[in-house]
């Protein structure tokens, strides 16, 4: 009996998982962006703080490849070690938000009742507020920089991972396993952790690439604005503004730096498609 | 009859939403290090400023008594006095409203008309070359900043080819909006990305449906399969999404109204958080925060109009 089942396993055409084409860009793309955050550490030439006062405002050529800026910074170095911060602020921008939120959004869903309504409530208000305007508002409480902005996010960032987890929980807390894991005498707390999110985890995962995509566009975008990171932090929101006086004069300090803006966004969206083709393959 | 109903109904389910936002936006300033009141004046705060504005903002009183007067005077259309402007805030926000409006209102339409077409041609193309161009672009168009469109149109379209202008508002209306262009095209930009990839998958949806297989075999050239069947549901998805999006719409409004420096709510809000103006922050979220409600409604009753399924 065990046998024959066996066999019709075995024999089952197993179905070949291929690599989706957008991961290997997407990831081939961040590992790029990564090795330009290394580079300031093991490459002299790409300090990102070195004046060169013969070269103020010069454009891109073989010794500049971005130009230079209004200090005679080069640009080049500038957007290199401007990939360090702006991956950090993927990183930071997502990481409290995505054990928070699973944490709360597992609770809710799977206890429901008062919690879950308050819960509805949060949502219902945080969606209610533009992002960007309530994050602004907390900023400007807190004061401008990096960490304060870490903190703004973070306080609004968790609902959105929460809701989708408290989604997926409501529905698997029903399901089969669950059910025998209570049977089986397991705790909530076990039932939860170790057999409703991890079952959880694909949406969630997905959504969290697509995260870190916006919240690069977000810390950008204040410090485009002065509230996120501080000069002479080269972060490339920054780099931006410090350029914007000098578009029709010379365009390369803020040009070179919103491209790796567009292709680091590019590169996490491209991620995120090809592990959402790779993970619902399975369903 | 029942249409009323629904809207009583949604319109008492934002009555707690509307109180949960005053609370947060209330409890905000109180966040503030330290003393609020001398940390809203800053440099300002002369002992008198001080007294004053603690008064004014009742922050000698209780928590639960200043909320209070602050509901009140909510109620009243008082959102308290600028710190830099010694104007009332809800003046103030009236003056910029239009501006506002009108730029959003402009990015919209732009983004309807770039998404819808390009997401029929998109779905009706499949995974044909030309579907894979479209998405690539807005894929593209997805990851760029706001403020970067914003740049690139303003330092080349205005700055270097002076081929529209550089700020300011126009004197009348076709002026106006010739000034607001640049700055709603960015916004339509980004805000026609999102429309457009979402609108695709919903025409592809629609196209799999059973009713559009038999509006085919009843032999409807497929034109008017396309435009009665497919166009319509196609249509409902576009209202839903802008709703959605409204949030992002206007926070796209903040950074491109700073990009352009277009007087509006925007640029009201980054001028009055470096100015540590509280008052004028605090009603701007407000007033931005009621805004995306009120188009939640909209949205929501429109869509129960187009799709009576939604109705329920």
């Amino acid at each position: 009996m065990s046998a024959a089942v066996q066999g019709s396993v075995a024999i089952l055409p197993r179905r070949r998982r291929r690599v989706p084409a957008t991961l290997v860009l997407g990831a081939a793309l961040l590992l790029a962006f990564l090795a330009a955050a290394l580079a300031q550490y093991v490459w002299a030439a790409a300090d990102p703080l070195a004046f060169d006062y013969d070269q103020l405002l010069a454009p891109p050529s073989w010794a500049h490849p971005f130009g230079t800026d209004n200090f005679g910074r080069d640009m080049f170095a500038r957007t290199l070690a401007a990939a360090a911060v702006d991956l950090q602020i993927a990183l930071f921008t997502t990481l409290f938000p995505i054990v928070f939120g699973s944490i709360v959004g597992a609770l809710v869903g799977y206890h429901g009742g008062i919690a879950d309504s308050i819960f509805g409530r949060i949502v219902d208000v945080v969606i209610t507020f533009p992002f960007l305007v309530l994050v602004i508002a907390i900023v400007s409480v807190l004061g401008p920089g990096l960490l304060n902005m870490y903190i703004a996010v973070s306080a609004v960032g968790w609902v959105f991972y929460a809701r989708i987890i408290r989604a997926e929980v409501a529905v698997l807390r029903r399901s089969d396993f669950a059910a025998a894991g209570r049977v089986m005498g397991f705790s909530n707390t076990r039932i939860i952790f170790r057999h409703l999110i991890p079952n959880a985890a694909t949406p969630i995962i997905i959504y969290w690439m697509t995260d870190m995509a916006l919240g690069i566009l977000l810390g950008s975008s204040l410090g485009y604005l002065g509230l996120g990171a501080q000069p002479p932090t080269a972060e490339w929101g920054v780099l931006v503004a410090d350029g914007k006086n000098y578009m029709d004069t010379a365009w390369w300090i803020s040009v070179f730096p919103g491209l790796a803006i567009v292709l680091c966004g590019t590169g996490f969206s491209l991620l995120g498609d090809g592990v959402a083709e790779m993970l619902t393959v399975r369903r | 009859m029942a249409s009323r109903n629904r809207v009583g109904r949604r319109l008492l389910q934002m009555i707690p939403t509307l109180i949960l936002i005053t609370v947060v936006i209330f409890l905000l300033v109180r966040l503030l290090p330290g003393d609020p009141v001398s940390a809203m004046l800053g440099d300002r705060g002369t002992p008198e400023a001080i007294a004053r504005l603690r008064a004014q903002m009742g922050f000698d009183r209780s928590i639960p008594v200043q909320f209070a007067t602050y509901v009140g005077r909510l109620l009243h259309g008082d959102l308290g006095e600028s710190i830099t402007r010694r104007v009332p805030v809800s003046g103030l926000l009236l003056d910029r409203l239009p501006v506002t409006l009108m730029l959003t209102g402009l990015a919209g339409l732009l983004a309807v008309m770039l998404a819808v077409p390009l997401a029929f041609v998109a779905a009706a193309f499949r995974d044909r070359p030309i579907d894979i161009a479209i998405r690539g672009l807005f894929q593209v168009g997805l990851s760029a900043p706001v403020f970067y469109l914003g740049l690139l149109l303003l330092g080349f379209l205005a700055a270097r080819w002076h081929i529209f202008p550089v700020g300011g508002l126009g004197t009348n209306f076709f002026d106006t909006l010739y000034h607001l262009f640049l700055p709603a095209l960015t916004l339509a930009l980004s805000l026609s990305a999102i429309l457009m990839r979402n609108l695709r998958g919903a025409i592809i949806g629609v196209l799999r449906a059973d009713y559009i297989d038999f509006a085919r075999a009843k032999g409807l050239a497929p034109m008017v399969v396309m435009t009665r069947h497919v166009l319509r549901n196609a249509l409902i998805s576009t209202v839903v999404l802008f709703g959605l999006n409204i949030g992002t719409l206007l926070s796209g409004a903040v950074v491109t109204e700073t990009v352009f420096a277009v007087p509006g709510l925007g640029a009201l809000l980054v001028d009055s958080i470096f100015g540590r103006d509280y008052p004028v922050v605090q009603g701007l979220t407000l007033v931005l925060a009621v805004m995306v409600s009120l188009v939640f409604l909209i949205t929501d009753l429109v869509e129960a109009w187009l799709d009576p399924r939604a109705a329920a």
